[in-house]
């Protein structure tokens, strides 16, 4: 199964896990299917539509999904996405 | 990282002003006669704070605040032992359902329903919509009479956004209730929001072909009457009105102030005839005319409006107040508060004939809102 890694602020809403194996054959099936194991993660992931959130980054195996293809890309065992926090604020 | 909050307590009488700006949340208390305050804060470190209040119904003592986190998205937050420890709800506890193709923005509003519905808590939010919670503000559900309304389609975006930021339960009636979008205008529901009717006769929306249409206004506060449950003050984008006969028809009562253009509107909570606003220079230039911080104050409904700036900033001033940074307390002398987008909080506490402030250089007010503690 692919390897999600979950930012420090998020892991509280995976019983403390930074690191969860969830299955999912695309990205969107692995974000949706953490968010229905894990409400508040996927909640803070996902919006109300199931729509990535707009500073919310997710990379697989190193690379934004942005330039792959998007929350379609294919994901397969022992691949590894990351959701990190985009640099935005002021 | 070093945070002031130094928790506070209150005492039954004591007034609570809770301010929410656009990097956390502030609390501040002050005794029954409103000289000596204390402040806890921030709250929600960073998050925008659009709603924010305290909700002494049914025995509680419950803060309510909207919160809107840049990575994260907005929720609900509640506490129960005033700022110690907030509510962190897991799932997301106002939520657009599915088929609506809609997801949750901002959360504009949060309105405690009348003392007969201790537990029912209404939430204005944009995308423009009306939510209702039936457990004290723990989780919320879709008003659908007003999200299938056709004139849905039709509202516009303001400047914030397409957002429903003012919900009015009518004390008197419990199925009576008023809404305001901006731009959608004044929305009254008579069977406690199944249906509602557009009541926006008479106000103007200077952006429109039409200048009085049946709906589309942006109409930034509406602000009930104490003592005279048919009356209404608003203030526009352009305009102040007031409506006699619950929002049928509205009555221009722009007489001598230095613009009519502003956000906020406060009404006394008695005296009906007594209503204030901070009029700003104009659509195009959002600051306190001539650099003068000043309230506006009318004792007869809108006949004549008298400056109120003892104590408020004389020039250089170029302040901006928005649609939710003033509130009374609803005490006697009615106490008055109001925050600026440059981080100021003003006090008064003989209905604006004096002004100190409570605070300087708080990030940008959004949302304040006063009340006693029972």
């Amino acid at each position: 199964m692919p390897t999600v890694h979950l930012p420090a602020a998020l892991s509280g809403y995976a019983a403390g896990q930074r690191r969860v194996e969830v299955a999912g054959a695309t990205v969107g099936k692995v974000l949706a299917t953490l968010g229905q194991a894990h409400p508040g993660v996927g909640q803070r992931v996902l919006d109300d539509r199931g729509v990535l959130r707009r500073h919310v980054n997710v990379y697989l195996n190193g690379e934004s999904i942005r330039y792959l293809e998007g929350v379609e890309t294919p994901v397969g065992d022992g691949d590894e996405v990351w959701i990190l926090p985009a640099v935005s604020g002021g | 990282m070093s945070e002031r909050i130094d928790h506070i307590d209150v005492d039954s009488g004591d007034v609570l002003v809770a301010v929410g700006t656009m990097k956390g949340a502030w609390l501040f208390a002050g005794d029954p006669g409103r000289g000596e305050w204390r402040s806890s804060g921030p709250h929600f470190r960073g998050e925008q704070v659009y709603a924010i209040r305290f909700d002494g119904r049914g025995g509680r003592r419950r803060l309510l605040a909207g919160t809107e986190h840049g990575h994260w998205g907005p929720a609900v937050q509640w506490s129960d032992d005033l700022g110690r420890t907030w509510s962190d709800p897991p799932g997301g506890n106002v939520r657009f359902p599915e088929g609506t193709d809609a997801s949750l923005t901002r959360v504009w509003q949060l309105q405690p329903a009348g003392d007969d519905r201790p537990d029912t808590v209404w939430a204005g939010v944009e995308p423009a919509a009306l939510f209702r919670s039936d457990d004290a503000g723990e989780t919320f559900q879709l008003v659908e009479g007003l999200w299938n309304h056709p004139h849905r389609p039709r509202w516009e975006p303001g400047g914030g956004g397409l957002c429903l930021h003012t919900v009015l339960p009518d004390p008197a009636d419990p199925d009576r209730m008023w809404i305001a979008i901006s731009t959608g205008g004044v929305y009254r529901s008579e069977d406690g929001g199944d249906s509602w009717q557009p009541r926006n006769q008479g106000i103007r929306a200077v952006f429109l072909p039409d200048k009085y249409p049946e709906f589309g206004q942006c109409v930034h506060k509406v602000a009930p009457a104490g003592g005279r449950p048919d009356r209404l003050y608003l203030q526009n984008h352009w305009g102040l009105y007031r409506s006699d006969d619950a929002g049928d028809s509205w009555e221009d009562m722009a007489n001598g102030v230095p613009s009519d253009f502003g956000f906020p509107m406060v009404a006394h909570p008695r005296d009906p005839d007594t209503a204030w606003i901070i009029p700003l220079d104009s659509d195009q230039f959002r600051v306190a005319p001539d650099g003068q911080a000043r309230v506006y104050r009318t004792r007869d409904a809108g006949a004549a409006w008298e400056p109120l700036g003892d104590g408020l900033p004389e020039r250089d001033a170029w302040l901006t107040v928005l649609r939710d940074g003033f509130a009374s307390d609803g005490l006697d002398p009615a106490g008055l508060y109001f925050g600026t987008r440059t981080g100021e909080l003003f006090a008064s506490a003989d209905e604006g004939g004096h002004w100190r402030a409570l605070a300087e250089w708080l990030p940008p007010v959004v949302c304040v809102k006063a009340a006693v503690v029972r």
